[in-house]
């Protein structure tokens, strides 16, 4: 399994299913990461940590350890 | 007729500039009960029964944050008769997911696309028409920058309002979810009005609790939320959030045509630079830097001092003097006026001008959008502590002065990060702190340079353990901190927005903070100039100050501290009076034990009392009390902030107590073991500090794990 946090800056992937629960995953959905949407990485942040992402047009910085949660082809 | 209209949106829309417009300087401006978001409302502009309710912005309706619900509490408890959703034009998928939200609550819409020029501008085009036939909710295309199109926004709200329709929404989602939100609704008792039936069976799928305790009637719809469950292999809310997305694709596919693709904005490109993985860093602290010297050093300095030297030292104080002798003003009423009130209010405004400027950076900054830069940048250390990336800023500013670094606090959106942040500014020694670290270097330390150094690490080493320690607390515990933020685009604020916040978070603090402050300093005058001179009860002249009410507390109070070593010669109460008067401001400890020592007058840092200081307490009980004064209740002002923005007693009370109890805890385990180590005897005071350092080092690493669930207050 091919998680957002895994994917290295520069690449546009796809989002396969999110895992977890509660209020994490539903702001990340609410924040429009959800199923079948592409996502582009565009940087981390200068200490490694969160990254930055395009998604329906607008920039989302959001921290690894969610964005583990994103499961992604 | 009356009219309620809600202005509803997501954040950095562009909401407060069009709440601006409309309403103009007929606000008001207070907090929703009980909690730390600000409450917004004002009179439309020419129409005094039209009330505008300015909402929280928003991204949900779910019941996670804070802002959420008191929004939608709002929303379904008070009903206004009308909705203005503004949406920004240039983000408008993300933006309409709220929209469909709003649209189930049985309230008229108008839906106002704000940007609409910067849309134009990117060869972008929006065709609001065709929105408004599939959205089946009015659309108005505004600028709310420019003024375009709002007034008709206001006029579609005003005439819907007056119609009191009540409106279905039309959007549709898949069909099984479809007929799920058909069935519960059927479910639902008598005293749901047809219109938000989709509202509360929709909330009731999604599980969400918060939404059952406002209802009379709560039906079973663990089948329905079963059936779902299993035929999309996902949980409900999850489902229900994607349907609302899947639907706004759908509508975006057939509203918004794209115009040339690719290039970069001009927000990409300001990026480019100040997100930079070697560049972010030095810019960021450049940036701080200029924020700094300019509100806290230089121009800030100077009206502050000027305030305090010139307009409460030189001219009022003087003035009113003089009116009072005129008219004969009795002694005790004199000083009274002079130095309770006029000191009191003094030591208020005192700080005003400091803070307006440093407002205005802040607006600045979180209205051009760097400020989400600044979490982007820092939430990677911040937040090991428990606290923001934000958390930084007032941190910074709090070195100079805790007062306006509390009020920094506010730009930080997460509840549980504020408040950690506000009890754990004043640890960062400020610059009325510096006349006491003078004199305890100079009295005790041969002005050695490590003690002011160490009075910094002592400040930031109480903040970091603190954070971890009360991340760890029961009261913190619960809140998750999400890190999923937006990055908004680059705007260049406008004159007028960046003013009325400074103004408006300036005024607050003069109001609320005021009264406490002007309260606690009249006290305490009383206290220290009355007390009894053989035998007799009256008003004492300054050097008299160890006959005050104040010395008899101190000498009752003394005991407390004598494990602190503020003991030697029984005058171990004069430091507790000079810690006490520390409180209305902390340059006045070294003032008071000029005073206590039978000098009228002491130079800033003290030095012609150095010697008598001396012999009362040893090397080590003076680090302790110095330490001590930098990490217990700051001065009144701060505290003033502190309960300002806190906006709740029981956390305002708990702050200090927190802030108090730590500086004792650490002061004493300072003295206890500084006596060990350097030969002196082993009591039971040293048991006790080394249970409370035992009992600190397990709050500090007892394993932890990180909630994900959310308890609001």
């Amino acid at each position: 399994m091919k998680t957002l946090k895994e994917i290295a800056v520069g690449q546009t992937v796809t989002v396969k299913r999110l895992h977890g629960e509660g209020p994490v995953k539903r702001r990340i959905m609410d924040m429009g990461i959800t199923k079948g949407v592409s996502v582009f990485v565009r940087k981390v942040a200068p200490l490694g940590d969160p990254v930055e992402v395009t998604v329906r047009g607008y920039e989302l910085s959001l921290r690894k350890a969610d964005a583990e949660m994103i499961e992604v082809e | 007729m009356s009219v309620k209209i809600a202005l509803a949106g997501n954040p950095n829309c562009g909401k407060t500039t069009l709440f601006n417009a409309l309403t103009g300087s007929n606000q008001f401006v207070g907090n929703w009960p009980g909690v730390t978001v600000e409450k917004k409302e004002g009179k439309l502009k020419g129409h005094k029964d039209v009330t505008i309710m300015d909402l929280p912005g928003i991204y949900s309706l779910s019941p996670y944050t804070l802002e959420e619900i008191v929004a939608r509490n709002y929303l379904i408890n008070e009903r206004p008769d009308a909705i203005i959703n503004i949406v920004d034009g240039t983000n408008i998928e993300r933006n309409l997911y709220l929209s469909t939200q709003i649209m189930e609550l049985g309230i008229p819409v108008v839906m106002a696309v704000n940007m609409m020029d910067l849309v134009e501008k990117a060869g972008d085009k929006i065709h609001t028409d065709k929105l408004s036939k599939l959205l089946g909710c009015e659309v108005v295309e505004i600028s709310a920058l420019k003024g375009t199109g709002i007034q008709k926004a206001a006029e579609k709200a005003i005439s819907l309002a007056e119609r009191k329709n009540e409106v279905t929404p039309v959007h549709e989602f898949d069909s099984k979810v479809e007929d799920a939100i058909t069935a519960v609704g059927t479910m639902l008792g008598m005293d749901i009005p047809e219109a938000q039936k989709r509202f509360f069976a929709i909330k009731l799928l999604e599980k969400d609790d918060k939404i059952k305790e406002q209802m009379k009637l709560v039906p079973d719809v663990s089948n329905e939320i079963k059936a779902l469950e299993d035929a999309f292999d996902d949980d409900t809310e999850s489902i229900i959030t994607n349907e609302r997305y899947v639907y706004i694709s759908s509508i975006i596919g057939k509203c918004v045509t794209k115009g040339r693709k690719g290039g970069m904005t001009v927000s990409d490109k300001i990026d480019r630079w100040v997100t930079n993985r070697w560049l972010a860093l030095p810019i960021f602290a450049a940036v701080m830097f200029i924020v700094y010297y300019v509100s806290i050093t230089t121009v800030g300095a100077f009206l502050t001092d000027w305030t305090n030297d010139v307009l409460f030292g030189e001219i009022i104080p003087p003035a009113v003097e003089k009116l009072l002798v005129a008219v004969n003003c009795a002694d005790w009423l004199q000083g009274l006026i002079l130095d309770g009130i006029v000191a009191g209010v003094g030591a208020v405004l005192g700080f005003v001008p400091q803070m307006l400027v440093l407002f205005i950076f802040l607006a600045f900054l979180e209205g051009c959008g760097y400020m989400a830069r600044v979490a982007f940048i820092m939430d990677r250390i911040f937040r090991k502590f428990g606290l923001s990336g934000k958390s930084f800023i007032p941190m910074l500013i709090g070195s100079g002065c805790g007062v306006p670094g509390i009020m920094a606090s506010r730009t930080i959106e997460s509840d549980r990060d504020r408040k950690m942040t506000i009890m754990t500014t004043t640890f960062v020694p400020c610059g009325a702190k510096l006349p006491i670290i003078a004199l305890i270097a100079g009295a005790f330390f041969n002005n050695a340079g490590w003690v002011a150094w160490s009075a910094y690490f002592v400040g930031v080493v109480a903040i970091i353990c603190s954070g971890i320690i009360l991340k760890k607390t029961k009261m913190f515990s619960g809140e998750p901190a999400p890190f999923v933020m937006e990055l908004p685009a680059y705007h260049m604020p406008t004159v007028g927005n960046v003013l009325r916040s400074m103004w408006e978070r300036g005024w607050s603090f003069i109001k609320k903070a005021g009264t406490i402050i002007l309260l606690s300093t009249i006290v305490l005058w009383f206290l220290m100039s009355f007390g009894w001179v053989d035998g007799k009860f009256g008003m004492l002249e300054a050097e008299q100050l160890n006959d005050s009410i104040l010395a008899s507390i101190g000498n009752v109070i003394a005991p407390i501290f004598a494990p602190l070593g503020w003991t030697k010669a029984g005058e171990g109460w004069k430091m507790a009076v000079a810690a006490i008067t520390g409180l209305i401001a902390k340059e006045n400890v070294v003032a008071t034990f000029g005073m206590l020592f039978g000098f009228a007058e002491v130079a800033e840092d003290g030095s012609e009392i150095w010697g008598n200081l001396a012999q009362v307490m040893t090397p080590i009980a003076a680090y302790g009390f110095l330490v001590f004064n930098l990490l217990c209740a700051p001065c009144f002002a701060a505290m003033g902030a502190i309960k300002r923005e806190m906006n709740n007693a029981k956390w305002f009370w708990f702050a200090i107590g927190y802030q108090c109890g730590l500086a004792y805890v650490v002061s004493l385990c300072i003295y206890q073991f500084g006596i060990l180590f350097t030969g002196g005897g082993f009591g039971l005071w040293t048991v006790v500090a080394v249970v409370l350092l035992i009992a600190f080092l397990y709050m500090l690493f007892r394993p932890y794990k990180e909630s994900k669930s959310l308890k609001v207050a």
